[in-house]
Formats: structure tokens, sequence, C-alpha cells
């Protein structure tokens, strides 16, 4: 392995996984829908509605919805996942780094230990949507925080936003565990559960929204290619060579802060996908963004698919933890890939 | 086919049809025929899905256990319950996954979801009963009728839910008549590492209520985590707790070793009254019974 897949080759490879993995999620779940009731189902598509069998109604209602929501959450994840370890230069970096997470989970766990007692209007006029516009708002607020308190005379500088991040996490941290004292054990579990991530909230509102909002993203994401390649020799180097640091900066974290924040708000915190992905690509292909990027997300997705289907599967009728399997699945493969590839990080 | 009738026919005009079906039920009994509602599939009952162990118990008391196609992890009780279909965690349920075991009906609390899961089994057509969990007599009510209406045993529950009302009645009015003072109990739940006490608005401060005792603890709604100086302040005669709490402690002697509890009154006596929490806290069939053991436990506690 000592030539590089070419990128046509890597983004093909990623491409055929994400299939795969969707082709694979859409004929296995809980309920069992056999292949011809699937093409019954696809074909009858086209022509209206016409019968509504119960196959029907969970495939179009639950099963797809799900797996759009796992493909735009993957994708989202991956693709934030490498705008934020291009912008910090650091392999540690994923959108958490920033704020998105903590400041989503911390909102979330307001909403769900104090909403009713703080807000009682709030949940009757917004119903299930109060949680996630909460969670989405946390999320933006705390990173434009952190944004701001990296700001100095020069410009943002990254070892601040850095460290500002981390504490600000921790102080979300501890905003969580002064919720979890304040909790009752259903609202503890509820917490944790969100904690952990799930696909299960899928529905076609929620979906569209995520969707619009991770391809708005990867399409703005795009232009940030070229200028993180160049960052990628420093940031001096890179003003040198033209391109415009802070917008790149600005860019990236309102970026991520879109995509991350609409994916983290409906599924709660997906853990590893926005670590893993981009390294797995790079690994594989080198450090070039145009290639990174378009790779990362389409692999995100393949791997949230991949722990999904497996989530839902394993202990149904019940289901697992999306988080718990994302870690499970997904740190030994990138550990092999670590071993296999170690000269090259 | 099958599949696709059934649920159309819950989709559509069920509740008029109901009636006809207790009718018809108490015909079928007699073995006067089969019912022109659903003729194809005459003999199906509704298959049902609870989610809470205190509806399961209502199932089986109502002798539809054989309608029973899943339950949640919190039903526990009566023993059987424990070997069907387990559809998860009750906050944590999975569309999917419901809707594979094929129910008619899903009996679940209002503390049950989430709700988006719920809505999309509705919009599959099954039925869902959710119940509002209010710690009253009501709610032991509420879910005898909702069992009865879901699982089309609508005299059963009627016969069920008068015994339950006498069995109730008779115990409040032993409870009503007792003399002496009121003891001051605190609820210790404790599953996992850290205590919690339970303050107003919890199953528990309702049914020490009920069963002539003073919560010891007030002033705040839901639970705490317990701390010395608080349990000291809150001087309880008892503790009362979960069965699972003395066993998550390894036992009475270990349970009594904490410090929080050293500066109680009811340390000094080792007044501890334990109970399954599922029959304490599930508001079941079983409250009356449970409501009845416990003030004998108390009025044995306090002599």
């Amino acid at each position: 392995m000592s030539q590089r897949l070419g990128a046509r080759a890597v983004l093909f490879g990623s491409a055929v996984l994400l299939v795969a993995a969707f082709a694979v999620g859409a004929v296995s779940g809980a309920y069992a829908i056999s292949l011809s009731q699937l093409w019954n189902v696809l074909t009858s598509l086209g022509q209206g509605a016409g019968s509504q069998s119960p196959e029907h109604l969970v495939f179009l209602n639950i099963r797809l919805p799900r797996l759009v929501l796992g493909v735009a959450a993957g994708a989202g994840l991956g693709m934030a996942g490498t705008l934020m370890q291009g912008l910090f230069r650091n392999p540690l970096a994923d959108p958490g780094l920033i704020g998105i997470s903590s400041g989503a989970a911390l909102a979330a766990g307001i909403t769900i230990v104090l909403g009713a007692s703080f807000w009682p209007m709030l949940p009757r006029t917004l119903g299930s949507w109060t949680l996630v516009l909460m969670a989405f708002g946390g999320g933006f607020v705390v990173t434009l925080l952190i944004y701001g308190l990296s700001r100095s005379e020069g410009g943002t500088r990254m070892a601040l936003m850095l460290l500002a991040g981390i504490a600000i996490n921790a102080l979300a941290g501890a905003g969580l565990g002064l919720l979890s004292v304040m909790a009752t054990d259903e609202q503890l579990r509820s917490l944790q559960f969100w904690l952990l991530g799930s696909l299960g909230g899928a529905r076609w509102s929620a979906v569209i929204l995520v969707g619009v909002a991770v391809l708005l993203s990867c399409w703005a994401a795009a232009s940030l290619a070229s200028p993180l390649n160049a960052i990628a020799l420093g940031e001096a180097q890179a003003a040198l060579l033209g391109v415009d640091v802070e917008r790149t900066k600005r860019r990236a974290v309102v970026i991520t802060a879109v995509a991350v924040g609409a994916v983290t708000a409906t599924t709660g915190i997906i853990g590893f996908i926005g670590l893993i992905a981009p390294h797995w690509v790079r690994m594989v292909a080198g450090p070039d963004h145009r290639i990174v990027l378009p790779a990362s997300a389409l692999l995100g997705a393949a791997l949230v698919l991949a722990a999904d289907t497996v989530a839902r599967t394993v202990m149904a009728p019940a289901e697992l933890p999306l988080g718990v399997l994302t870690a499970f699945i997904g740190v030994p493969m990138f550990l092999l890939m670590l071993r296999h590839f170690r000269g090259r990080i | 086919m099958t599949e696709q009738r059934d649920l159309s026919f819950l989709s559509s005009s069920s509740v008029p049809r109901r009636r006809d079906a207790l009718r018809l039920l108490s015909a079928a009994a007699l073995g006067a025929g089969a019912w022109p509602a659903f003729a194809q599939d005459s003999k199906r009952l509704p298959r049902l899905v609870t989610v809470s162990g205190a509806i399961t118990e209502v199932v089986y008391a109502l002798g539809a256990e054989g309608q029973l196609v899943g339950t949640d992890t919190t039903s526990l009780f009566p023993a059987a319950a424990r070997a069907t279909p387990k559809v998860g965690y009750m906050r944590q349920l999975s569309a999917e996954g419901l809707l594979s075991l094929k129910p008619d009906a899903i009996i679940a609390t209002n503390e049950s979801g989430p709700t988006v899961v719920l809505d999309q089994i509705r919009t599959a057509g099954v039925k869902v009963e959710i119940i509002e969990a209010d710690h009253s007599w009501g709610e032991v009510q509420r879910k005898v009728q909702a069992v009865g209406r879901a699982a089309a045993k609508e005299v059963q529950a009627r016969e069920l839910q008068a015994r339950l009302d006498a069995e109730w009645a008779q115990v409040l009015q032993r409870i009503g008549g007792a003399k002496g003072r009121k003891p001051k109990v605190l609820f210790v739940l404790s599953h996992s590492a850290s205590p919690q006490v339970s303050g107003e608005k919890t199953a528990a401060h309702a049914v020490i209520g009920f069963a002539g005792g003073v919560n010891a603890l007030g002033g705040f709604n839901g639970y705490r985590p317990m701390t010395a100086e608080a349990m000291a302040s809150a001087a309880p005669d008892i503790i009362l707790t979960s069965t699972q709490s003395i066993e998550a402690h390894g036992g009475v002697e270990r349970f009594w070793q904490r410090s929080e509890l050293a500066l109680t009154p009811a340390y000094k006596k080792r007044a501890l009254i334990t109970q399954d929490a599922l029959l304490l806290l599930g508001f079941g069939p079983r409250l009356p019974a449970a409501i009845g053991e416990l003030h004998d436990k108390f009025r044995a506690a306090l002599a």
C-alpha cells in the first residue's frame, strides 16, 4: 500500500459503501418486510395513494425517514468533522470541540428536566418540537459564544478557540451534572438516552429540515476545500497564498454549527462519526480536502446507517442507543485502520 | 392480506362496533356463533402491547394474557409477564419494533414515549391508549377501563373494577378508623449508586398518605438526593424503601450503615419497611392489598 488510492476510487468506494448500507438498512428491521413486498411498496409509489398495507405504512412512514435521517446525520457529522480537523489542523478535533454538542445537550437537559416547570406554555405550543428547537438554539448560542471568546486583535486565534471550547464544554458538563441532581428517575433516563443518540424520532417533517440544512451546509463547505488545503500549510502561508483566513474560519464555524446543530437537535448526540470518518478517508486518500470533504460525508452516512441498522434489529422489538453502536462498530474498525496505516498519521 | 384487514378494522369505526362485539362476546362464550363485524377472523381477540408494569398486571387480572404480545421492561409481575417479548424501556419505544408485534392496541401511561414514536404507531392504524398517571385511585380505575376497552373485555373489566372499588373502600375505611399518631415516613429509592428521597407529587408520597402516614419530607416536588442533615431534620419514624434498593445495597445491614440515616428516629428502632417497587408504586390492581399491608406495617413499627 505505498501508492495512495486515486481520488475517484475513494469517492466511488465511499459511495458504494453508502448505497450498500442503505440497501441493507432498507430490507432489515424489526417488522418483517420481504423483498417482494418492498418491491410492491416502491412500485406503487408512482401510482399515488394506492393500497395502504401495513408494510407500506411501516416502510414509508417509519423506516424510510429513518434511513434518510441517518444519511443526513452521518453526512453532516462526517463533513463537519473534516472542517474542524482542517481548521484546527489537529487530528483530535471534532464538531464537539466548538461547543455544539455540549450546548445542545445542556439545552436539551434544561428542557427535559426543567421544561415543564419553567415554561409550561412552551411544550404546549411547540409540542414535540420544543426539544429540537431548544437543542438547536443551545448548540448555536454556545458555538457563537466560543467563537466570540476566541476573537482577538489579530483575528480569531485557534488556540484560544480550542481553550475556550474546552472551558465552555466543561461548564456545560457541570450544568448537566446539576440538572441530573434535580432530575427525577424518568427524566434522568430520558436525558441519558438523548446523550446516546437515536434516529428513532425520525418523521418526515424533521427529516426534511435536517436534510435541507445538511445539503446546504455541504454545498457551502465545498467552497472551503481549497482554502483549507492552504491553511494546512499554516495560517500565514495561507494568507500569503491569497486565502481570506478569517472568512474561512467564520464560514467553517457557521457551517458546522448549522449542520451538526440540526442533526444533534433531532437525534441527540451521535459520537465518533465526526472524528473517525475524516481520518479514515485521509488514511486511504491523503489530505486533499477536495476529496476528504465529500468522501467523509459519504463514509459518515454509511457508518451511521450501518450502526443504526444494528441498533434497531439486534434487540428487536426493543432497540439499542445509536451512540453505543457507533462506538462499538466504528472504533474497532478505526483501530484496525490505524494499525494498517500507522505510517501515515 | 389478513394484517391489512385487521388494521383497517381498527382505524375505521371501531367504536360503535365495540359494543356489538361485546354483546357477541358473551354470545360467543355460549357457543352461539361468529362475529359478523369481522367475519374473516372471527375468533381473534385484539392483540395488546402494554407499556407499564401495572397495566400488564391489569391484563392478567382480566384473564386477557393470551392477547398480550409484548410488554415493556417494567412489566415484572406476574412472573409470566417476564417471558413476554420486551419492547424496551417505556421512554425509549421503537415504532417498528412495536409494530412488528402486530398489535391492535397499545396501552401506556403518559410517562411513555417518545411522542413521535407514539404518533407513528397511531398513524399505522394501531389504537394507542394513554393513561394519565396522577397517583390517585382514579389512575387504577382508568387502567382497568382502558385495558377492558382495548382487550374487548369490558364486562370483565367492570366486574374487576367493582371488586377493586369495594376492596379500596374497605381498606380506606380501616385506615381512617385507626387511632393514634400518624408516623412520619421517609421513602428512599436507591436502585443506583446515590439514594434519592421522595418529596411531594410522587407515587411514594401518595402511597404513604393512603396508608395513614405522613411524608417526612415536603416543600419540593419529585425526588432529591438524600443528605445527612436533611434526613436528621426530617426526623422520620419509619424508613420505607423498595426491595430492589435493599438488594442494590447488598442487604439490610449495609443499608443501615448509610451515614445519612444515623441521626433519624427510625435508625434507633431500626424501623425499616421494604416492599417490592412495582407493588408499592405501580398503582395497579394490587394497590388496595399493598396499602392495607403497608398500614399494618406502619402500626407495627410504631408499637
